[in-house]
């Protein structure tokens, strides 16, 4: 199946398979370039990375986000607050410089466009980070720190993202 | 150095180097930072049962699964390697509404009072941790990200959308840590 590389703001049609489906990052393939499948272990360095700060940073302890929640605590705000300057301030300087990746292919962003799912999902994603301490990134962090039984939190995760998937057409979009 | 690594990173540490992941993986790949889209590549791999929405080349995709399995190895090294095993630290208001709910061990990352094996079969267990990880699920991939995809990634790009998105999580956790966990911790 091929996806469209383009995003057509002005596609009125409401509720059309693609506008649907560009709705997420991913489908819009971005890369042209074919790689060994090892190229991809450079992302599980970067995970790697990403699962010791998200540890270390404790924003995958239930207790932080609670605190969060209560306003008992800027930890968290700070956390999100500094990393949304620093990859703002990045992006800025990728489009400035026109920096390239690694592979020499022109980096690309591809808007999100609006519709209800971010309010009505959003709201349902909020009560789950709330009840579970942990949104995605994390789930997978607690089940390697240790917390095996994340592993049911995240198989019900998995399941959530299956049921909306089979529903996704009789829901408001 | 290492004794500094094994104590919990403060916020403008571990803040700044969590925004370091947007252009890393655009340097690496031309790839938009995100977690929850892995959930979907699993179902695309495992459960596809015919739905149109699973219906895609997750290959070109597996990218993300290989990251995730990254964050959770990352995780164990963190969790073994660089733990000082001290119990989190947490506003004593929050320390004091826990301990009437019976939640007192703050040895661990999650509240080991709450979430266990044995836990799982009572009501407060199985609200929390399925059907919370449910909601996770369902209402990141309905949203079309999570705090990763929308809130760092989004807003970073200066996406309307991920704004609207960011404020509704927040919306949503706030009712319910607030106004309907206390119940359910009750139970």
């Amino acid at each position: 199946m091929s996806e469209p590389n383009t995003i057509k703001p002005f596609l009125k049609e409401m509720n059309t398979d693609f506008e649907v489906r560009s709705l997420d990052t991913m489908c819009v393939n971005k890369s042209e370039l074919q790689h060994p499948s090892w190229y991809n272990l450079k992302y599980l360095v970067a995970g790697i990375l990403f699962g010791i700060i998200l540890v270390k940073s404790e924003v995958v302890s239930w207790f932080r986000i609670q605190e969060m929640f209560r306003f008992q605590s800027f930890h968290m705000y700070g956390v999100i607050g500094s990393a949304i300057v620093v990859g703002f301030i990045s992006i800025q300087l990728i489009k400035k410089f026109r920096i390239k990746s690694i592979h020499g292919e022109p980096i690309e962003l591809h808007p999100k466009p609006f519709n209800k799912g971010q309010v009505i999902g959003g709201l349902l994603f909020g009560f789950g980070w709330a009840l579970t301490g942990a949104c995605p990134g994390p789930l997978y962090a607690l089940v390697g720190s240790g917390a095996l039984v994340i592993i049911v939190a995240l198989g019900s995760a998995v399941a959530g993202t299956w049921v909306y998937g089979l529903l996704r057409d009789r829901l408001p979009h | 150095m290492l004794e500094w690594l094994r104590h919990p990173w403060p916020w403008y540490i571990s803040g700044p180097l969590i925004g370091l992941m947007v252009p890393l993986l655009l340097l690496l790949g031309n790839k938009s930072f995100g977690i929850s889209s892995s959930l979907r590549h699993v179902c695309a791999v495992c459960f596809p049962s015919k739905i149109p929405f699973f219906q895609y080349e997750w290959k070109k995709e597996i990218w993300n699964l290989f990251f995730v399995a990254g964050i959770m190895g990352g995780a164990f090294l963190a969790a073994y390697f660089l733990s000082d095993s001290q119990p989190v630290q947490v506003n004593p208001k929050l320390a004091h509404e826990l301990s009437q709910y019976g939640v007192t061990n703050y040895n661990s990352l999650v509240p080991t009072d709450l979430f266990s094996w044995n836990s799982l079969l009572t009501a407060k267990g199985f609200i929390l941790i399925v059907v919370g990880g449910f909601l996770v699920g369902f209402g990141t991939r309905y949203a079309g990200g999570c705090t990763s995809g929308h809130s760092i990634m989004g807003i970073s790009s200066l996406q309307m959308s991920s704004i609207v998105a960011t404020v509704c999580f927040m919306i949503g956790g706030l009712i319910m840590a607030n106004f309907i966990l206390p119940y359910i911790l009750q139970l």
